[in-house]
């Protein structure tokens, strides 16, 4: 056959000009990067910044609300992507503001790297979301994982920063493994990548069961080790450690909404058929986070790690929602299930970072404010940024009227609609646990005496943005049915139960 | 619906005994009579002269990934070189086959440009 007789339909790029913009953005601040002399990175950090702004605009002019596949179907373009793409564009602009200082002030992390490997994981969290091809979404994971791995990595001269970076390699590598093998097996069960065509042949009944649930626990093992749930969260405690407050902000908050984008791909778009199997996976997986989340982050002196393990529990609650979608094949609440988790896990986004961002907001050159005792007395030293980090706690413990009881709450409904009581007990429960560690920060800031007198020196507009950040957590709890209604239409267009 | 995770855990079973008993075997059925000789690092000839385990220099690292970039650079332009004359006469993929091999030689060049600004080809 010659090469004129093959079939071959030129790709449409439009729907994927986004990332081109970001791909080309980034090899420029490369290239910029190496001829700037300015140690601060001004140039380089504000062309990141326009890079972002500039992804934002081209986003927003290709949203349409329809569902556009391209790269002979390995992609997709739907509202749900492109919801999630501005979503994470802004984490990673507020991310980047609250670490300027902090990276500014530390020689090895302050070079070019920093922001051209945040434009390049980015890129490949891009990637993810709008993956439609389980080599597209590898692809992304890869891209994403490795530039987060040289970022922990950035401070070599730090004995944690590396080990951090190496546990994460290695246990990396090892869920990138599971995942590729997984999905192996489901190619041979079922003989093809792209999800669409692997739901639709599921569907035909055709694939081999045995061989489909050992390619699925495979799959869903690699696809919790990248979410960081229990049994697969060995790394989250020791990377949001050992990285440098600026990149634990970063692995925090933007990729958990990548890993929503491709659990949701995988499991509700793909294998959609085998719900029986992997909801029981994900139920239990969701229990024990919840239940070692709450617990462990009881015992944490350190800031960041009791936040790692307020992030397994908070990843614990967002997949009870993604596993009580179908109930014996019952999609009535599916819309309600999968949209709460995605309120769910925009939510724990915002408050992750208003949280790391306030520990960047606290350190400076030379002090880290790691430590849970640095922010004894903090009402004292600066009464506003006291009640801002009180805010964000509250949300998060799931205090009403603050954004994260809404969240909660919206989850815990569609768990009590799927019927299962026990496990709605259970999350209350120790979400109610986990309260204390949450009111125990704010009783340090409140009643405890300041420990450090030193006042709290930082650019204007990261204390602006802080501020914003905590006020967003109290208005969106007041007004959350915009958010809401955002998450239900993303769902309701994009995913193919509903088209 | 345990009983679906049978295959699994035989599965596991399976691979570690593929994995165990290679090693079991070597080491329940061989003879060993060891010498010196033979416990020599280099049986052939060659005396060990320095421990291993040693700190080496991070210039062969990248030395090794550079040379993987380019070593996948021409895995891809090696079989597009020998198609390059269909692809330029076949009036569908002209411009695309083209540009496509372009955009993935300047992406590399950029690296390129990179690793060598940032001195990482001066071996001193």
């Amino acid at each position: 056959m010659t090469l004129a007789e093959m079939p071959f339909i030129l790709p449409d790029l439009r729907p994927a000009s986004a990332e081109l913009f970001v791909l080309a953005m980034a090899c420029l601040i490369l290239f910029v990067d190496l001829f700037v002399k300015d140690t601060r990175r001004t140039a380089v950090f504000a062309l990141t910044q326009l890079t972002l702004v500039g992804a934002a605009v081209v986003t927003w002019a290709g949203t349409s609300g329809e569902v556009v596949y391209t790269f002979s179907n390995m992609y997709v373009h739907d509202f749900l992507a492109d919801m999630l793409k501005q979503l994470l564009y802004l984490t990673d602009i507020i991310v980047l503001f609250y670490a300027r200082a902090y990276v500014v002030d530390r020689p090895l992390l302050g070079r070019g790297e920093f922001y051209t490997l945040t434009l390049f994981a980015t890129l490949g969290m891009m990637v993810m979301i709008s993956a439609n091809h389980f080599i597209t979404i590898f692809l992304g994971v890869e891209l994403l994982s490795l530039s987060l791995y040289a970022m922990v990595a950035l401070n070599r001269d730090s004995a944690t920063a590396a080990e951090a970076a190496m546990k994460y390699l290695v246990l990396g590598a090892l869920a990138s493994g599971l995942m590729l093998y997984g999905m192996s097996m489901i190619y041979g069960a079922v003989g093809s990548l792209e999800i669409g065509e692997v739901a639709e042949r599921l569907q035909a009944g055709v694939a081999n069961h045995s061989i489909l649930v050992l390619g699925l626990v495979f799959l869903v093992a690699g696809l919790a080790f990248k979410l960081g749930v229990v049994p697969f969260h060995m790394w989250i405690p020791d990377v949001y450690h050992g990285a440098p407050t600026a990149v634990g902000l970063f692995i925090g908050t933007a990729p958990k909404l990548a890993a929503f984008a491709i659990v949701l791909r995988i499991l509700a778009n793909g294998l959609l058929t085998l719900s029986y199997d992997w909801q029981m996976m994900l139920l239990i997986m969701a229990v024990l986070s919840i239940v070692l989340g709450n617990v462990a982050a009881i015992a944490q002196h350190n800031f960041k790690r009791m936040l790692a393990y307020s992030a397994i529990a908070h990843m614990g609650f967002m997949l009870l929602g993604l596993a009580v979608g179908v109930v014996g094949g019952d999609a009535r609440f599916t819309l309600n299930a999968y949209s709460s988790a995605l309120f769910y896990v925009v939510i724990y986004v915002l408050s992750s970072a208003g949280a790391f961002g306030m520990i960047l907001l606290m350190a400076r050159a030379g002090f880290e404010a790691e430590d849970l005792d640095d922010y004894k007395g903090l009402n004292r030293r600066n009464p506003w940024f006291a009640a801002m980090l009180m805010m964000l706690m509250l949300s998060m413990a799931g205090i009403p009227f603050f954004v994260g009881f809404f969240a909660k709450f919206a989850v815990l409904q569609a768990v009590v609609a799927s019927g299962q009581i026990w496990l709605a007990v259970v999350a209350v429960i120790f979400s109610l646990i986990g309260a204390f560690y949450y009111l125990r920060v704010v009783k340090l800031m409140y009643f405890d005496a300041p420990a450090d007198p030193t006042p709290i020196q930082a650019p204007l507009e990261v204390k602006a943005l802080i501020s914003a950040n905590g006020l967003a957590v109290a208005l969106l709890g007041l007004f959350p049915d915009t958010l809401m209604w955002f998450c239900l239409l993303a769902i309701r267009l994009s995913l193919s139960v509903f088209a | 619906m345990l009983e679906n995770y049978f295959p699994v855990l035989i599965f596991i079973l399976v691979g570690a005994v593929v994995g165990a008993l290679p090693l079991i075997l070597g080491w329940v059925v061989s003879p060993s009579r060891p010498d010196s000789e033979k416990l020599s690092p280099y049986e052939c000839g060659f005396e060990a002269f320095e421990d291993a385990r040693m700190k080496f220099d991070v210039r062969y690292y990248l030395i090794a990934i550079l040379f993987i970039l380019f070593d996948l650079e021409i895995a891809f332009l090696f079989p597009w070189a020998t198609i390059f004359k269909e692809i330029v006469s076949t009036d569908t993929i002209k411009w695309f086959g083209f540009a496509e091999m372009m955009v993935f030689i300047a992406i590399l060049v950029v690296g390129f440009v990179y690793a060598w600004v940032k001195g990482a080809l001066d071996w001193e």
